[in-house]
């Protein structure tokens, strides 16, 4: 259940383009795979299908040009915040480029709801020791900490906790896995 | 690389027969048997025949000690046992001893012996032979309870060891790891103790969360680890006899790495509490911590020296993880490794001749080692995913963990890198394997 769940963000990352040179996990993730609850997001552009029923009495010529512009970035706020795992390359804890959007988003929807509570799980892929591995993986989850108190989240709101390489999201011995495995995932509370 | 030769003789232990104890902490908790293939010796290998001992009665059926005694010799990687089949004879004492016999086979030292049943306990006597010179050069009798003739045996082999190399043996000693069974889709992780040979393991803790680096204290009676039962990393000390344990260290961010002082009164560990991961000194009575590095990088992995008064650890203040020495708390840190990229968890000799750490080449992950003395570095293992590398207290064979088909398998090496054993537990994943200190 939970590989599923990392495998959907993993998924949602790709769509995004936000990882590259991945191309060959594709296989290994059909879309069967990704579980009903990921319809809200079109899984070629990322962009969202809401609408219809939630809005079905509204007609888009109702709401002024702003209006429009608002609802839309809102909800792709909204999807943004659907992707909560994050890359990296092996020995770094820097946050990749196409990363910051998505973690701008998730900064400015802690800095509007206080009480909202997050944690930041690191991790490491197999290669290399474990003690090194936990440092590494508590370096990338402070790393994402510091990105999002800078955008607006309070340091009350975030926990960061370590896992190393002991909790990889996929198995495997091979770059593909490891890829998946280097990442920080933000748990909500 | 050291120059190593694959032995075509692939040798497999007899199963070994027969109950053996197991004490489980954890009720119900079956631990997983490890069992020795040999698959590499040493071309220096000395020949060495290990009689079957003759019964005088009462002696329980099951696992025989020169069984024993041979698979501790064959696993140092410095001895190359003769298969009773090809025995010419069967003596168990000296007089019954037709030297020239053990010469034609090519044999450099005999073991025969005979034991006795007293009561509840049971005494080998038993004499090691010098074939060439045709002398005695080992004549003991030792006992021990019914219940405990694997003890006996190890005992028997540490001897035997001691009068050929002059270096006491080290198969008393226990193995401490930790495995992970996933088999029923939740994972348990049980921290185990058993002989040097896998045999008589025990669970001390089970858990569905991950623990790691096992560590001895000094007299072999208790070990320090990080648990994550608790949701995040923590450092135990764990009485072994009691089973009591203590969460000696559990501050904000990492709580990890611990290592004893040599006097058992201090820990190194690893905490994060100030900000990123930093090196400590932990006094165990009074918990007062003093800090023993400060960078900006990730300084890790930290263990006493020979010495006891430096320390080796891994930092990537250089860029990628290398390993760095103290030579007193306060000594500026000095590199020693500069082989490749990635060096890290240090374990050096009780000697001071070598360090052993964890060495990444050519994209695979190895266990190399530094001589201190001119720096030179040597590659150990041909395996390519090897962690955790622990030396026997003898400074003469090291434990590792490597993958094999996909899982994860302890490999006992001779610390020169002559020759290679791996002990596959039978179920799951076996990690972090702890060599224990000479146990008091």
């Amino acid at each position: 259940m939970k590989l599923s769940v990392h495998q959907k963000a993993f998924a949602m990352v790709l769509s995004l383009g936000l990882v590259a040179g991945c191309s060959s996990t594709g296989d290994t993730m059909g879309e069967d795979q990704y579980g009903s609850d990921v319809s809200a997001v079109d899984q070629d552009g990322g962009s969202t299908v809401y609408g219809g029923s939630e809005d079905g009495g509204v007609s888009a010529s109702d709401l002024t040009d702003e209006e429009l512009r608002a609802r839309e970035e809102r909800a792709e706020m909204e999807a943004m915040r659907n992707i909560t795992t994050f890359y990296f390359d092996f020995d770094t804890a820097e946050i990749k480029a196409e990363a910051r959007e998505v973690l701008v988003a998730h900064a400015r929807f802690l800095e509007n709801n206080p009480g909202q509570q997050v944690r930041l799980e690191g991790h490491a892929d197999e290669r290399g020791t474990k003690e090194y591995n936990l440092a590494l993986g508590e370096r990338r989850a402070n790393a994402v900490e510091r990105f999002l108190i800078v955008n607006g989240a309070s340091r009350g709101q975030l926990e960061t906790v370590s896992y190393g390489e002991e909790k990889p999201a996929v198995m495997g011995s091979n770059e593909s896995a490891w890829a998946q495995n280097r990442r920080v995932e933000l748990v909500f509370e | 690389m050291t120059h190593r030769t694959k032995n075509t003789h692939t040798h497999r232990v007899l199963a070994l027969v027969g109950s053996l104890l197991i004490w489980a902490l954890g009720a119900g908790s079956a631990s997983a048997e490890l069992t020795i293939r040999i698959t590499e010796g040493a071309d220096s290998a000395i020949p060495v025949a290990i009689v079957p001992f003759a019964e005088n009665g009462g002696i329980p059926a099951g696992d025989k000690i020169s069984n024993i005694v041979q698979d501790d010799l064959a696993m140092s990687g410095e001895f190359r046992t003769l298969p009773p089949e090809k025995m010419l004879s069967l003596p168990s004492q000296r007089s019954e001893v037709y030297f020239r016999d053990w010469r034609l086979l090519g044999q450099r030292y005999v073991l025969v012996g005979q034991m006795t049943r007293n009561g509840d306990r049971v005494e080998a006597r038993y004499e090691l032979l010098d074939v060439n010179r045709e002398e005695r050069i080992l004549g003991e009798s030792a006992s021990a309870s019914v219940s405990n003739m694997r003890t006996l045996a190890h005992h028997i082999s540490d001897k035997v060891y001691e009068a050929i190399t002059g270096v006491p043996g080290a198969f008393s000693t226990k193995l401490a790891y930790v495995t992970l069974d996933s088999a029923n889709g939740e994972p348990r992780y049980r921290l185990q103790v058993s002989d040097v040979d896998g045999k008589r393991a025990s669970v001390r803790l089970e858990s569905g969360e991950p623990i790691l680096s096992p560590a001895w204290s000094p007299d072999g009676r208790k070990l320090a680890y990080v648990s994550f039962e608790t949701g995040k990393p923590a450092v135990y000390i764990h009485e072994l006899d009691s089973g009591n344990r203590t969460k000696i260290a559990d501050f904000r961010g990492l709580n990890s790495a611990p290592a004893w002082s040599r006097d058992g009164r201090s820990l190194l560990m690893t905490l994060s509490k100030d900000g990123n991961a930093e090196i400590y000194r932990m006094d165990i009575q009074s918990r007062n911590l003093k800090r023993l590095t400060n960078h900006w990088s990730i300084d890790t992995e930290g263990v006493w020296d020979h010495t006891g008064e430096g320390i080796f650890f891994t930092s990537d203040r250089s860029g990628g993880p290398q390993i760095y020495h103290k030579s007193s708390e306060a000594a500026e840190p000095r590199r020693i490794t500069f082989g490749s990229r990635y060096n890290a968890r240090p374990r050096p000799d009780s000697r001071g001749d070598y360090v052993y750490y964890v060495h990444q080449r050519n994209g695979g992950f190895h266990i190399a080692r530094t001589d201190l003395s001119n720096g030179e570095e040597t590659v150990l293992t041909r395996t390519a995913s090897d962690e955790s590398p622990s030396l026997a207290p003898n400074g003469r064979m090291l434990i590792y963990a490597t993958k094999h088909s996909g899982t994860s398998v302890l490999t006992v090496i001779s610390a020169d890198g002559g020759a290679a054993y791996s002990l596959p537990a039978s179920e799951g994943d076996v990690r972090e394997p702890a060599w224990s200190p000479v146990i008091r």
